[in-house]
C-alpha cells in the first residue's frame, strides 16, 4: 500500500506562546515539535506498511524549520517526504492547506492517506475531510483500527459515549487517526542516519499558487482568554468544608 | 440573514446539545434580525422535527431518506448540499460532535465554502459576525470571520450556550418534510452496526454531574472513594488522561482534549491539576468544584469553589453531609 502521512509541525505543548505585535499570530521563536495526533497517524501508516509492504511518504507545508517533522518522520521509517515550503502556509485555513496538499500530490496514487484528528495549534480538525472532498476520496474519521479486506479496508471508528463502529470502504480513501491507539515508537540511530539520504522533495509556493484560493475565514484577533470566574475558597477543618460545599451543593448549585 | 440549525438525533434521541444550538441561533437571530430555521435529517425524523419545532423557529424542516440510515458522510452531504442550494441560509449552524465533525468540512468544501468549528460563543463587530473558539489547546482564544460568501458554516463546543435557554414558541412552528433521492453510488463506505466495547461505557457528555480523578489519587483502589461520591450525587465517574492511561479507568471516561468534551451542571475535579488538555475539555461546566492540595494548581483558575486540601481528608465527610443532605431530602 502506498500512503501519505499529513503531519503539521506545532508549538511544543509546554511553550509559553506570546502573541504577535498585530494581536493575530503567535510570535515564531518557540520550540516545535510534531503534532502528537499526527505522530499516530504516522505509527499507523509505518505499521501499515511492515504488513502489507508499501510505501509511506510524509508530507507537510510551513517554512524551513517544519522540515524537522519531515527528518524526524523518515528516521522513523518513512520513506520520502515532501515539503511544502514557505511562511505563507503558516496563515493558510484548513481548506487552502488542503487545496494545496492536493496540488503537490496530483501526479501521485496514494491507496491511503492519513492525517490526526485535528491539530494541537488550530484544532479545526478539518483538513483531512476536506482533502478527500478535494481529491473525490470517501473518507471516516477518528480511526482506531485498520484492516486489509478484499474490497479495500475495513476500519474501526470511535463514536461518542463509548459506541465504535466498523465500516468498509473501498481504496483510496482518506483517514483521520484517533491519538493514544498504539505505542509510538522511536527513532533509532541508524534510522536517523538513514533519514539523511531519503528523498525529501521541495514545493514552492509557486508551484502551487494557482490551485489556492483567498483564505475563506479570517483570525481578526488573537488574544489570551479572559479569566470570567470568581473562585471562591472553601476552608475550614475538613468537616467544614464537607459541610460548606454540601450547602453551596444545596443553594447555589441546585443538585441536591 | 437567514440562519438554519441542523440539530442533531442518535439513537433514537435527540442529541441534548441539539437544543444549545437551537439557543445559539435564536441568540443570533435576535442580534442579526435574522430568521432562524431548524432541520433534522435522517429516516424517520419527522417525530424529532415535530420536538424541536414547540421552539421559537421560523420552520423546521424532516430531510427524510431511507438512504441517510444507517449515518455516512456521503448521503448526510448529498442530502444537505441539496437542501442548503435550495433553501439558501447565509449562516449553517451546527453541534460540534464527531458525527457533525466526520462531515461538515466536506459538506462545506462541497458548497464551496468553509466551516469555524468548535466555536465557543460569537461577537458582533459592527455589521461583522465574529466566532470565538479556542487555539492551542485553549492558552489563547481567537475571534475568527468569515471572508468568502455563504453559505457559512458554524459548529459550536458542547457546553458554548445553555440548551435550557432555547425559548418556547408561542405556537408549534411548521413543519416541511423535505423528501432526497440518494442515488446509487453516493455512498461509497458501508457502516456495521454501532457496538460499545466497555460494559458499562457511559456517555459523558449527556452526564448532569460528573465527579473526576486526576493524578492526585494516587492508586488505583482509592478510585473506590471518589466512586462513592459520584454514587452519593447520583452522578458519573470520569478522569484525567493519566488515569485512563494507567489503565486505572476505562477510555470512554476520560475527559480532555484526547477524550471527551463535557458540560456537566457539576464538575467535582478532585487531585486533578489542571493541564491545558484536560480543561478543555471540561471548562464548559456550569459549576467546576476542584478539590487539589497544590494552591498553585491551574484547575483553581477555572474553579467556581477551590478547596486546597487533602482529598482523602475531604471526601470521606463530603460523601457523609452528601448523603445526610439526600436523605433530609427523601
Amino acid at each position: 500500500m502506498k500512503i501519505l502521512v499529513c503531519i503539521k509541525q506545532v508549538p511544543q505543548k509546554d511553550a509559553p506562546l506570546k502573541l504577535n505585535e498585530t494581536g493575530t499570530w503567535i510570535r515564531e521563536d518557540v520550540s516545535y515539535e510534531i503534532n502528537e495526533p499526527d505522530a499516530y497517524a504516522l505509527e499507523e501508516a509505518l505499521r501499515q506498511k511492515e504488513k502489507h509492504g508499501g510505501e509511506v511518504v510524509a508530507i507537510t507545508s510551513g517554512p524551513a524549520r517544519s522540515q524537522q517533522v519531515l527528518r524526524e518522520a523518515l528516521a522513523k521509517g518513512a520513506d520520502r517526504a515532501i515539503h511544502l515550503e514557505d511562511n505563507a502556509f503558516v496563515g493558510f485555513d484548513a481548506y487552502n492547506t488542503a487545496r494545496a496538499f492536493a496540488a503537490a500530490i496530483k501526479d501521485e496514487q496514494f491507496d491511503l492517506i492519513f492525517t490526526g484528528l485535528q491539530s494541537d495549534d488550530y484544532g479545526y480538525a478539518q483538513t483531512g475531510v476536506i482533502l478527500a472532498e478535494l481529491l473525490g476520496h470517501p473518507h471516516a474519521t477518528i480511526i482506531m483500527q485498520i484492516e486489509k479486506s478484499d474490497s479495500g479496508i475495513r476500519v474501526k471508528r470511535e463514536l461518542e459515549a463509548g459506541y465504535f463502529q466498523f465500516v468498509d470502504m473501498p481504496l483510496p480513501a482518506v483517514l483521520t487517526i484517533q491519538s493514544g491507539i498504539s505505542k509510538l515508537r522511536y527513532a533509532t540511530l541508524i534510522g536517523i542516519k538513514q533519514a539523511k539520504n531519503k528523498p525529501l522533495r521541495k514545493v514552492a509556493l509557486a508551484e502551487v499558487q494557482s490551485a489556492l484560493s483567498d483564505n475563506l475565514q479570517k483570525i481578526e484577533r488573537l488574544y489570551v482568554p479572559q479569566k470570567t470566574k470568581k473562585t471562591e475558597i472553601i476552608d475550614g477543618s475538613p468537616n467544614e468544608i464537607a459541610k460548606k460545599l454540601v450547602e453551596r451543593l444545596r443553594n447555589e448549585v441546585r443538585v441536591l | 440573514m437567514k440562519i438554519l440549525v441542523v440539530v442533531e438525533q442518535r439513537e433514537g434521541k435527540l442529541n441534548r446539545v441539539s437544543w444549545e444550538t437551537i439557543a445559539a441561533g435564536q441568540a443570533l437571530a435576535a442580534d442579526t434580525g435574522g430568521t432562524l430555521e431548524a432541520a433534522v435529517v435522517g429516516a424517520g425524523v419527522s417525530g424529532y422535527a415535530a420536538e424541536i419545532a414547540a421552539k421559537k423557529l421560523a420552520k423546521v424542516y424532516a430531510i427524510e431518506s431511507a438512504g441517510l440510515e444507517p449515518y455516512t458522510p456521503d448521503a448526510f452531504v448529498h442530502a444537505l448540499k441539496g437542501f442548503i442550494a435550495t433553501n439558501q441560509p447565509a449562516l449553517v449552524m451546527m453541534p460540534h460532535t464527531y458525527q457533525v465533525r466526520d462531515f461538515v468540512p466536506k459538506l462545506a468544501t462541497a458548497a464551496g465554502s468553509t466551516c469555524i468549528s468548535d466555536c465557543i460563543g460569537y461577537k458582533k463587530d459592527g455589521d461583522k459576525l465574529l466566532f470565538t473558539r479556542q487555539m492551542f489547546q485553549g492558552k489563547l482564544a481567537a475571534d475568527v470571520s468569515f471572508t468568502g460568501a455563504g453559505p457559512w458554516f458554524v459548529t459550536f463546543q458542547n457546553g458554548a450556550f445553555r440548551g435550557d435557554k432555547a425559548e418556547a414558541g408561542a405556537a408549534a412552528a411548521p413543519v416541511e418534510v423535505v423528501n432526497v433521492e440518494i442515488p446509487a453510488g453516493v455512498v461509497r463506505n458501508q457502516p456495521h452496526e454501532v457496538f460499545k466495547e466497555a460494559k458499562q461505557a457511559v456517555d459523558l457528555t449527556q452526564a448532569e454531574i460528573i465527579v473526576a480523578v486526576g493524578r492526585g489519587i494516587k492508586e488505583e483502589k482509592n478510585i473506590a472513594i471518589a466512586k462513592a461520591l459520584a454514587e452519593a450525587l447520583g452522578g458519573d465517574l470520569a478522569a484525567s488522561r493519566p488515569i485512563c492511561d494507567n489503565g486505572w479507568l476505562p477510555m470512554d471516561r476520560q475527559i480532555g482534549s484526547s477524550g471527551q468534551t463535557v458540560a456537566p451542571k457539576l464538575y467535582l475535579a478532585l487531585g486533578i491539576s489542571g493541564a491545558i488538555q484536560h480543561i478543555v475539555g471540561m471548562k464548559g461546566a456550569r459549576t467546576i468544584i476542584a478539590v487539589n492540595k497544590d494552591a498553585e494548581a491551574p484547575i483553581f483558575e477555572i474553579a467556581d469553589y477551590a478547596v486546597v486540601g487533602n482529598l482523602f481528608d475531604i471526601v470521606p465527610p463530603l460523601i457523609e453531609e452528601v448523603k445526610k443532605a439526600k436523605a433530609a431530602n427523601s
